[in-house]
């Protein structure tokens, strides 16, 4: 083990005593604690770069199932190491920050910080594993803690059907994410994603290669919150901010985006992963943001915007695929647009925690979200002014931010589409800048939204809950960090470009890792006059106009009413199925015990009867059958006539006798066919069993003709003939068809010679197979107990009512 | 087994019960011993015990029956799987698999060489599980109103 394992199971561990800490340290926040583990883990990240930097890597191999081929490998390249500065650097400043955000006396702050390490842990353990059944184990780990931590304030409705459905949509995914994993070992053999990278020849020639491309990127989807799945992650927004901004924003919906970048090794140089990928992923930026106008809550506004973000980036890994269509890399046009998304996703990061942290704040210290209440908090609230307008600034793509950088970088991504010619991508390639170039001016429009709404305007007081005030300073802190990055990174982008952007480029197109000369894609402030910038210039001038005018087309959104979104599809596909289930389940389960049986009996003579049927087992040879002697004929007419007695008599007593002379003709067979001790036993035991049934036909009402509909006693009929007929079938052809000698003979011979008796009923029963008859006499004890008690402790119940 | 209040002589049953009661035991009884050889055996045995007392019930009540034989028919159940079990675990003791049973000459002072079999011990459990069984339910069934 070594510390890169440690790093993924520090967390855990933490998170074992967090619970002591709280209860030991009562007048220190616990978070201060729970403080140490993201910096701690930040450090030696940091400490891996110029591992990564360099484009080398780490690996570290425990065993965990080795006989399944399932080891817990620790795999370091480009790509884990910036998710991992992501999950622990936001870490640290979300933990900073949920410091003075949550109430010390109020919250239960143990169980947060618990899920909080739990999620923090398992987020690490995604990015950072080479096997797939550990990464989906880390996957549905951060499920789990996500759905705890939405569901924090457990009280609150919204709250708890919040997680329950962020919980179905992503474990869903996940469970179909399992199934592609399992369908790519079946064509590879190892769970190792990177032996898995080495045979994407193989995999891509598989038949199962398509179920297992659709399955995965099921489960990334999901988890991403791509079209038509993101709809848990506005409901998701009933978090406690700290965990918006932190798994909402930053981290887990980050996970489905990692998954894809992760495997486009493998799938990329498939068709379908291209056109789903991308296609998904820029419809979903185009229909977010559109609709994320409409939004009244800060955070609601955020979690679209953020939806949109992560379609950016999604169709960035999609249209970045297209690199492996390419020989050369200096003439590879897609590369931008892998560089792109992984400097967006940085990008994202940063700015939309400030972002969440920002809202965070306003709610704190206003008391609500609703940005029809808010308005003039700019002279009031300056620091969480300023952080906003560089996150929603960088949001929106405007310079000097680090978002213009990417979004210029997304535009000649899209655009780079246009010059190829793979995949009949001439006839539609169009689509893709336009439908990004839409995206990005709605995206413009609610990030002006969001700070003007908030901040510019008029102060209404009488609509606030509170009297706002800026916030404490810590809680300012980390917004402000990350605002800062958020122009710094906008400014002077060669601070990540060379040591983080390159080498994750790297690890999703492998090839650039062979490739030594300089890096194809150059970020920098200032392209000169490109096509993208005219298409930023574009954005703005729309973007403006569509606000000013935004009274005025907003009622566009009256074309969504609530009844066609899909959470209303969703809320109604839940209760359908409730609904549909309930409806089976009472159809069949009708409380009828003759119901059941008749299930019972069908499903018999279907399966016994089907497979006579399809086997032709039947065979029926009389001649090798014993001779009919007229005993038998007269013993079998007296028990036809007891038996047809018995069905139709009208009274019990008939039945009882019927059923008595029946018991009685079995026992004269057995006498006939020479087995003295069964006559003799079955004369006694149907002598008992008469009288007890004559015991119970004394308590009992009469025997009622029961008015049962006619078409019940046809079913009946048909069973029970069907039943019979099979039963008599299956006897006859057995009979017909003896395998081997019995063993019977050596009883015979050996009961008196082995066990001193001659009778060899009794020896075998006694001696031969005693064993069976120790159970037999238990069963009887059991019997007499089971009647015993249930006599008795009937009656010591009615007493004690 | 209907008690009713109505007090009724009989005589003719009770006498002949006392005489048959006798004569349907000892007849159990060579059923049971007699297993080995001839038809019969514990189970029948015992049924055959059992309907004997039961006879008994019928002829007189259930309260009269138990002062008659006092016995609480589970712990004869429950002593009939010991000796089943016991005779099993007998054959352990000496270092045979379970259930094995040994048979032989015995000589017994006064009865002088007899061929005994330890199967029949077994059988003896079974005899009194049968008993027990019977008789508990029988007479649970019969003490309910």
């Amino acid at each position: 083990m070594t510390f890169l394992h440690f790093s993924i199971l520090f967390p855990f561990l933490f998170a074992v005593f967090v619970p002591f800490l709280y209860k030991k340290f009562r007048s220190i926040h616990t978070g201060w604690f729970v403080l140490l583990v993201p910096v701690l883990l930040l450090i030696f990240f940091l400490t891996q770069l110029p591992v990564t930097a360099n484009e080398q890597t780490a690996i570290s191999t425990i065993d965990w199932i080795p006989s399944l081929g399932i080891q817990f490998t620790v795999y370091l390249d480009g790509l884990s190491f910036l998710f991992s500065l992501l999950i622990t650097g936001i870490g640290s400043l979300v933990t900073l920050y949920s410091i003075f955000y949550l109430d010390q006396k109020k919250e239960k702050l143990n169980s947060f910080y618990v899920f909080f390490l739990l999620f923090m842990g398992s987020m690490l353990g995604v990015v950072l594993s080479d096997n797939m059944v550990v990464l989906y184990t880390f996957w549905e780990l951060t499920s789990i803690s996500s759905f705890l931590l939405i569901g924090y304030w457990h009280h609150r409705k919204e709250s708890t059907y919040g997680a329950q459905k962020s919980m179905i949509i992503t474990v869903f995914g996940g469970l179909c994410m399992l199934g592609g994993m399992i369908l790519l070992y079946l064509i590879t053999n190892t769970f190792s994603i990177r032996e898995t990278i080495l045979q994407a020849d193989h995999i891509l020639q598989h038949p199962f290669m398509l179920p297992a491309l659709i399955l995965f990127l099921l489960g990334a989807f999901t988890k991403s919150a791509q079209f038509p799945f993101y709809i848990w992650l506005p409901d998701a927004m009933e978090a406690p901010t700290p965990v918006s901004a932190y798994l909402h924003s930053a981290t887990m919906v980050k996970a489905g985006i990692y998954l894809v970048a992760r495997f486009t090794p493998v799938f990329g140089p498939a068709p379908e992963w291209f056109w789903i990928v991308t296609l998904a992923g820029l419809f979903t930026m185009f229909w977010a943001s559109f609709h994320a106008i409409r939004q009244t809550d800060l955070k609601g506004i955020l979690a679209f915007s953020t939806v949109s973000q992560l379609g950016l980036v999604m169709s960035l890994i999609g249209a970045g695929s297209l690199a492996f269509q390419f020989d050369s890399i200096e003439k590879n046009v897609s590369i931008v647009a892998i560089t792109a998304a992984i400097f967006h996703l940085f990008n994202h990061a940063t700015f939309k925690g400030s972002l969440f942290m920002a809202a965070g704040i306003v709610d704190h210290e206003t008391g609500t979200r609703d940005i029809r209440r808010l308005g003039g908090l700019m002279s009031i609230m300056p620091i969480t002014f300023t952080v906003s307008l560089f996150g929603a600034f960088s949001m929106a793509g405007l310079p000097p931010f680090n978002g213009f950088l990417s979004k210029e970088m997304f535009f000649s991504g899209m655009l780079s589409l246009l010059e190829l010619n793979t995949f009949h991508l001439e006839t539609w390639a169009i689509l893709f800048p336009v439908l990004a170039w839409v995206g990005s001016i709605f995206t413009f429009l609610y990030s002006v939204l969001i700070v003007f709404k908030t901040f510019g305007g008029k102060l209404q007081l009488e609509k606030l809950p509170k009297r706002p005030h800026e916030a404490p300073f810590g809680m300012l802190v980390p917004p402000v960090i990350l605002a800062v990055m958020v122009l710094l990174i906008g400014l002077f982008p060669g601070l990540v470009a060379k040591s983080i952007i390159e080498p994750a480029a790297a690890s999703i197109y492998p090839a650039l890792y062979d490739f030594h000369g300089e890096f194809p894609v150059h970020i920098s402030i200032w392209h000169g006059f490109t096509i993208e910038l005219l298409l930023t210039a574009g954005v703005i001038v729309l973007g403006i106009a569509g606000y000013i005018f935004l009274p005025k087309w907003k009622a566009v959104y009256q074309l969504f009413p609530y009844k066609l979104s899909l959470n209303a599809a969703y809320n109604n596909l839940f209760k359908m199925t409730g609904r549909a289930s309930r409806n089976i389940t009472r159809s069949y389960m009708t409380g009828y015990l003759r119901d059941y049986l008749a299930y019972l009996f069908v499903f018999f003579i279907l399966l016994a009867g089907g497979v006579m049927a399809y086997k032709g087992a039947f065979s029926f040879h009389p001649a090798e059958s014993a001779p009919i002697g007229i005993y038998e004929v007269i013993l079998a007419a007296v028990m036809i006539a007891g038996s047809v007695t018995i069905v139709f008599s009208r009274s019990r007593l008939t039945a009882i006798i019927a059923l008595g002379a029946v018991g009685y003709t079995v026992s004269l067979f057995f006498i006939f066919f020479r087995a003295p001790d069964l006559a003799l036993t079955q004369l006694i035991i149907e002598t008992v069993s008469v009288a007890l049934f004559l015991l119970c036909f004394y308590h009992l009402p009469k025997l009622q003709k029961q008015e049962r509909p006619p078409g019940l006693k046809i079913r009946n009929l048909l069973i029970a003939f069907g039943v019979g007929a099979i039963v008599t079938i299956i006897a006859l052809s057995a009979n017909s068809q003896r395998a081997g000698e019995t063993i019977s003979e050596y009883f015979l011979k050996n009961s008196y010679k082995l066990a001193g008796g001659k009778n060899v009923v009794n020896v075998i029963l006694v001696d031969f197979r005693g064993f069976d008859t120790m159970f037999e006499i238990t069963v009887l004890g059991i019997a007499a107990l089971g009647i015993f008690s249930m006599v008795k402790l009937r009656k010591s119940k009615e007493g004690e009512r | 087994m209907r008690r009713t209040n109505r007090k009724t002589n009989d005589v003719i049953l009770q006498t002949t019960v006392q005489t048959v009661f006798f004569i349907i035991v000892i007849y159990s009884v060579h059923l049971f011993f007699s297993g080995h050889y001839t038809p019969g055996g514990g189970f029948i045995g015992g049924l055959m015990t059992s309907s004997a007392i039961v006879l008994l019930l019928l002829a007189f009540d259930v309260k009269t029956a138990a002062s008659i034989l006092p016995v609480n028919y589970l712990y004869v159940t429950a002593f009939g799987l010991l000796a089943a079990i016991g005779t099993g675990i007998g054959s352990l003791l000496y270092g045979m698999p379970f259930l094995k049973h040994w048979h032989g000459p015995v000589h017994i002072p006064f009865l002088g060489e007899i061929e005994l079999a330890t199967a029949t011990l077994f059988d003896f459990g079974v005899y009194l599980v049968v008993v027990g069984v019977t008789m508990t339910i029988i007479q649970t069934i019969g003490e309910t109103e």
